[in-house]
């Protein structure tokens, strides 16, 4: 049990290995065992659903020294965020295998040995506990990218490959002079006295304000660029448009997540204070993220570009509900994520079930299709409807929910954020008309292949998933509700903190602890005072429960979910 | 709490055969079909049959509860559920949502079996059915919802439905314009239903009540929500209901939409649909009910969409045009209804329009069969013999939209008007009566212009192309008998809710509705508020209406009077609303002597209520004696009568004895005329400066300049720069990732080697 993390997470990359040592020729053995290996993954990673108990710990944690000299361990685990998303990871893996299965003709083997070593990345970058391991993993996910763009791409592959390259390693480095510099001034592991990387030991860091906004800013431009977050965002449509097709649904299903995983793994919790003081100018580009993905997307002539910007747009949605600090545009921005990564990442293997056909994106060049492939047609329309949004489907749940905690942040964001609800449902459905109805106009288009039953199969439990999530989304958000409070307890207290400085200056430094309750303003808060006094706040905490603003997280007393608001350190669970 | 396990099966039959027809359309659709199984189609009817039963068991289920204790509700399962946010999956089945369910699957399945016939030739028959059915579920799921957000999923759903359905023959590309012009508008709308329903949320969080969508939940804390966020979100919600409901600003989709097969227009673009807004706007009552601005705006939008798409419709050839702006005008008079606080009948005319605006668009389907695919009125004419049962039901809707009685829709239609010129504004004194002027003058254009198509169509010469002309046909039986049906309700229907002044005793519509629009159904403890929540206080907070009326016989009136009685009356109300029909209840409001409803007492009884209301101070023309008021009821009667007389002789006269004349009326109003066939040219304005602006910038400025001239300009410069400037670390900055990838190694071996 405790080493299954690790099996799911090196199983990929072990497989991988071992496919070295087969001779090139043999291409079954590749697309077959990277499957296997694929699915074996996925089905591994089941148990973690079941064995996972809904609580604010780390879970199917693993800790092994390292390095120990450093402070560097093997360390890692699960929580309710991370959990769904080695989930998202693992479903998509054997799905964008079996869609290469035809696609990919040139250099078979050392297609699917990066493919499988970029899974490993991707599911370590996810799980990893250890800030120095976080990074490794990370830079191990850059490089099979930079390849399977850079060899199996389009035409314009290189200067693709390199500006993602660069864009990625400006961030990276910039992250790890951060990752160092918190190192050496956080504080030192109680269990062995020595300077950690240890994210649940430097969750306690006491950084002043000034060193958090450096910090908070080097490891957001690494996630802001991944995301990508306007204007960080030209290298996504040249990298996706030259990608083969395993190698977008990769990118959007998975690797952009990485982005908004990271701010809400790392960023917010690390560095609260600096979280507050730039949340405005972060929610700000998120809003202009979305509009302006949308906008653009509705004037690109390219299938895979107009993909491409939309998830400039999608992912906006989720920045915007991170950096939203309530629990309604938090969890809708997890839960965006994993819709996004369905939602893009179907729509992606259907441009390519179609590229394969006729070798060209332009959308020109469609037009009528509905007429000769009407499996095609179901699956494009269901796909659309799924990324516009619809209720009833994934979509809808993180949008919503993204909007109503944003609007509940502000106001002026919140309206500009939604009206992405309507540009998202022109440059889908525009895109829609000129793909799929109208009359057929190109002659190579009346012979069309439709879908064929392995395509079926790869976009089959996708769509029975984007039906489950969005009919069913209470199983996903009770499980992340404690998570999610917990990564936000900190910037929590910093905002209580805040509210109450601006209504009694100079609190903090007069008052006890103990007095602080009888002196909360009495105005507004006659309930969340009384909520407060109910929920356990032993000590120094006292004060900071008091003034919790009743829009915030904690509102929901009545759930038995608080979580000690003075407790803003992950905790390692032995399981 | 009343449990009602089985009302799951009322949306999840048709969802049931959405799915059959679904999957049999994708398994044959590569196969050539020359028979489409017709089956399929019946299964689908069948399915929408045994919807309309099961709402006829609730329905009955609800007359045998006392009134105000008349719902029904299932709670289905949780469905989003975090931190302040409870959202259930939940129906609720109360006198509302069962009157909206029983026409909606009733006049469903009759489109259904019509379809039957309609599309027999169809190769898209089976698909079109997948494609009916789900709209029916999600109309189901709109009506039945018991939260906002279940009724926003139906909402959705049936935009849809609308969408693929109006682009149904999606070959041709106009086709599929008009359906992807429907979605979007239709999400303009609901841009600003998403913004009002937050607005709702975040004001009951602010103000520590419980935040929640649910129709009962926030009804029972109405009195938290502060006038200005009540305004503010009635607005909002009010945008989502034009677009839906196709009226000012949002109407340019649904003329349009009729690109779509003709029972698709029936149902969905004029008998149900498009009436969501104002069940909407009626089943959030309370919170109209709150700030006088919502209603005012929604008073003013409606009779302005009224009048102006009469004029339109006027104006066009196209005879399921003309019957498109006809909806958007009766539209038009639903929301007037709502707008001047008389939801009930606003409903009533969703119901009665229903009806005879379903059968003259299936009646008009039957004529373009006829006349294969013919809908130029101009090369009809003189159809009345050649196909009588469509000639003699069409006849019966025409003269139920003009408003003659005792067609249905004189009965509502005189409602409204009359509702109109008795309400009174608190904002604008005068607005009411200019209200009652624009609703008569549609009166009388709506009888212009439907007796113009009658006569067109059916009567005068026959202008039909002599190759059609003798393939002209009555329609099978499937077609003929939805029909019939239509027609007799079109007759029959407007009895429902006969006015109390014509001596037929008390308006049995509204005295059913009545529990909704008074709030009592719905008072609910919230679970969690530390409030309890107290039934007068909350009525206190409701009594700021825009209209009330100077009348006594909607329960706007019963607020005055409460208000004048103050504790008493609340007291009391429950009582009599329990006991007695509720519109006895209504106007005697405090009385404990409260008369059975029906009996000849009364006339007495609404002088009572009237004068009791007069001294509310509301009467603003010179009302409390019950004597005058019923008077005034009988000459706008008159009045509105003679209106719909007038617009059938003009009709008539132009068309039939002189068809000259109109061209040279037209001919003599030149520029004018001509704005209005083109429709204001409102498309043309919006594609000026809305669309094209938009996509404009958004080519040429954000993409090519914003992106690829600045943002990546700098990208390169910054590669570029460093590229020149370190030459000396040219070596480490080779852009051979292999060299990167060795150095990151080279990096990692010293650290190993260093440790170890």
């Amino acid at each position: 049990m405790d080493s299954l993390l690790s099996i799911i997470v090196f199983l990929p990359i072990v497989v991988g290995l071992l496919m070295l040592l087969v001779p090139k020729e043999q291409f079954a053995v590749f697309r077959w065992g990277s499957f296997l290996a694929m699915l074996a993954t996925f089905f591994l990673s089941l148990p973690l659903l079941n064995g996972f108990v809904t609580s604010d710990q780390m879970q199917f944690v693993t800790k092994l020294p390292w390095i120990p000299e450093f402070g560097i361990d093997y360390h890692v685990g699960i929580d309710g965020i991370s959990l769904f998303l080695v989930l998202l990871t693992n479903l998509l893996g054997p799905l964008v295998v079996l869609s290469t299965f035809s696609a990919v003709q040139d250099k078979v083997k050392q297609f699917y040995v990066l493919l499988l070593v970029l899974q490993t990345g991707m599911l370590g970058a996810f799980v990893s506990l250890d800030l120095f391991l976080f990074y490794f993993f990370w830079e191990v996910m850059l490089i099979p990218m930079y390849l399977l763009i850079g060899v199996w791409g389009g035409q314009r592959r290189i200067y693709a490959a390199v500006k993602f390259f660069i864009y990625t390693i400006v961030g990276s480095l910039l992250m790890l002079v951060a990752i160092l510099y918190l190192y050496n001034n956080g504080p030192v592991d109680p269990a062995t006295g020595k300077h950690t990387f240890n994210v649940l030991v430097l969750l306690g860091a006491n950084l002043s304000a000034a060193q958090q906004s450096w910090l908070f800013l080097a490891f957001a431009l690494a996630f802001a660029i991944k995301v990508p977050l306007w204007p960080l965002h030209t290298w996504l449509p040249d990298a996706h448009v030259e990608a083969p097709t395993a190698g977008s649904v990769v990118l959007a299903g998975v690797l952009l997540k990485m982005g908004t995983y990271g701010l809400i793994r790392f960023a917010i919790p690390l560095f609260p204070d600096a979280a507050v003081q730039w949340q405005m100018p972060i929610l700000i580009l998120s809003v202009i993220g979305i509009v302006y993905g949308a906008l653009v997307a509705m004037v690109q002539t390219d299938v895979k570009k107009l993909v491409a910007y939309s998830s400039v747009s999608h992912l906006g949605y989720c920045v915007l509900g991170l950096f939203s600090f309530n629990l309604l545009g938090a969890s809708g921005s997890v839960y965006q994520m994993l819709g996004h990564g369905l939602s893009t990442g179907a729509l992606f293997l259907l441009v390519g079930v179609i590229y394969e056909r006729r070798h060209t994106r332009e959308i020109s060049a469609f037009g009528g299709l509905a007429q000769t492939v009407p499996f095609f047609t179901f699956a494009f329309v269901f796909t659309t409807l799924s990324s516009v949004g619809l209720p009833g489907l994934n979509g809808f749940v993180g949008e919503f929910l993204v909007l109503l905690g944003a609007f509940g942040e502000n106001r002026v964001l919140g309206i500009i954020a939604a009206s992405g609800v309507v540009l998202g449902a022109v440059y889908m459905l525009w895109l829609v008309r000129r793909f799929l109805f109208g009359p057929l106009v190109h002659e190579e288009n009346k012979n069309l292949p439709d879908l064929n039953g392995r395509e079926w199969l790869v976009l089959a439990p996708i769509f029975i998933l984007m039906v489950y999530m969005g009919v069913q989304p209470k199983p996903f958000l009770s499980r992340m509700e404690p998570s999610l409070q917990k990564a936000y307890s900190r910037v929590e207290q910093v905002r209580a903190r805040a509210a109450l400085e601006e209504e009694l200056p100079g609190l903090f430094e007069a008052s006890s602890p103990a007095n602080a309750p009888a002196s909360s303003p009495a105005g507004d808060s006659s309930e969340t005072g009384e909520e407060a006094r109910t929920a356990p706040a032993p000590g120094e905490g006292a004060e900071v429960d008091t003034g919790f603003d009743p829009l915030s997280l904690r509102m929901d007393d009545q759930r038995g979910q608080d979580v000690d608001p003075t407790d803003g350190v992950f905790e390692g669970v032995a399981r | 709490m009343n449990e009602a396990a089985y009302l799951w099966l009322i949306p999840a039959l048709p969802l049931i055969g959405s799915v059959i027809a679904g999957l049999v359309t994708l398994l044959t659709s590569h196969k050539e079909i020359h028979h489409p199984p017709k089956v399929v189609g019946w299964i689908s009817s069948l399915a929408v049959l045994g919807s309309f039963l099961i709402t006829v068991q609730g329905f009955l289920a609800l007359r045998g509860l006392e009134p105000a204790n008349r719902f029904l509700e299932l709670t289905l399962f949780e469905w989003m559920a975090i931190g302040p946010l409870n959202l259930n999956m939940g129906f609720l089945l109360d006198p509302l949502s069962s009157t909206m369910l029983l026409f909606v699957t009733g006049i469903a399945f009759l489109i259904h079996v019509y379809s039957i016939g309609y599309m027999s030739h169809d190769r898209g028959f089976t698909r079109f059915f997948a494609y009916l059915n789900l709209f029916t579920f999600a109309m189901i799921l709109l009506v039945l919802g018991d939260n906002l957000i279940v009724l926003f999923v139906g909402w959705e759903g049936v935009g849809l439905c609308s969408y693929l359905l109006i682009g149904f023959w999606h070959t041709k590309t106009e086709n599929a314009v008009a359906g992807m012009k429907a979605f979007v508008v239709n999400r303009i709308g609901d841009f600003g239903f998403l913004l009002g329903m937050f607005v709702i949320f975040w004001t009951l969080l602010s103000q520590h009540g419980t935040p929640t969508f649910d129709f009962r939940l926030m009804q029972s804390q109405a009195h938290l929500i502060p006038a200005g966020a009540a305004a503010l979100a009635g607005i909002l919600l009010f945008v989502g209901a034009t677009g839906k409901s196709a009226q000012i600003p949002l109407f340019v989709w649904l003329p349009d939409a009729m690109a779509g097969p003709t029972p698709v227009s029936a149902l969905i673009h004029a008998a149900t649909m498009v009436t969501a807004g104002v069940y909407m706007v009626a089943r959030m009552n309370w919170l109209y009910e709150m700030t006088p601005l919502p209603l005012t705006i929604i008073a003013i939008v409606a009779a302005l969409t009224a009048l102006m798409s009469a004029t339109i419709g006027l104006t066009q050839f196209d005879i399921k045009k003309v019957l498109a702006y006809s909806t958007v005008s009766q539209l038009g008079y639903m929301f007037l209804a709502c707008g001047v606080g008389a939801y009930a009948v606003g409903i009533f005319h969703v119901l009665t329009h229903a009806f005879f605006k379903a059968l003259m668009f299936l009646g008009s389907g039957s004529v373009i069969h006829a006349l294969h695919e013919e809908q130029d009125m101009r090369k009809m004419g003189g159809l009345f013999k050649k196909i009588p049962i469509t000639g003699w039901t069409f006849l019966a809707g025409w003269l139920a939209i003009c408003g003659i009685v005792p067609f249905a829709g004189f009965f509502s239609k005189d409602e409204i008007l009359w509702k109109a010129w008795s309400s009174h504004n608190e904002l604008i004194p005068w607005l009411p009566k200019a209200l009652w002027v624009l609703g008569f003058l549609t009166a009388g254009l709506t009888a212009l212009y439907m007796t113009r198509l009658v006569a067109m169509t059916f009567f005068g010469k026959s202008r039909v192309e002599p190759e059609k002309e003798h393939h002209i046909h009555e329609s099978p039986w499937t077609m003929t008998l939805p029909l019939v049906v239509l027609a007799i309700g079109s007759l029959t229907v407007g009895f429902l809710g006969t006015p109390e002044f014509l001596g037929l005793g008390p308006n049995r519509f509204h005295a059913w509705l009545e529990p909704v629009f008074s709030g009592e159904l719905y008072a609910v403890q919230a679970p969690g508020s530390r409030q309890s929540i107290d039934l007068a206080e909350q009525r206190a907070h409701g009594t700021d209406s825009p209209f009330v009326f100077a009348d006594g016989d909607e329960n706007a009136t019963f607020r005055t009077v409460q208000d004048e009685h103050g504790h008493q009356a609340t007291e009391t109300q429950t009582d009599a609303h329990g006991s007695v029909g509720t519109d006895a209840g209504t106007e005697h409001g405090t009385d404990a002597h409260a008369t059975p409803a029906g009996t000849d007492a009364h006339g007495s009884v609404d002088t009572h209520g009237a004068a009791a209301a007069s001294h509310g101070g509301a009467a603003a023309h010179g009302g409390g004696h019950g004597e005058h008021d019923t008077t005034m009821e009988w000459i706008l009667m008159f009045a509105s009568l003679g209106m719909a007389a007038l617009g059938i002789a003009i009709g008539l006269f132009l068309y039939l004895r002189s068809p000259a004349t109109p061209v040279s009326i037209a001919a003599g109003f030149g520029g004018l005329y001509a704005l209005v066939r083109d429709k204001y040219r409102v498309d043309e304005l919006y594609d000026a400066t809305i669309i094209r602006p938009l996509v404009g910038i958004s080519r040429s400025f954000l993409w090519k300049v914003i992106d690829v001239r600045v943002i990546d300009f700098i990208v390169n410069f910054v590669g570029l720069a460093a590229k020149g400037t370190s030459f000396i670390f040219r070596f480490f900055q080779s852009g051979y990732v292999q060299a990167y990838a060795f150095v990151i190694l080279l990096g990692l071996a010293v650290i190993l080697f260093r440790v170890f």
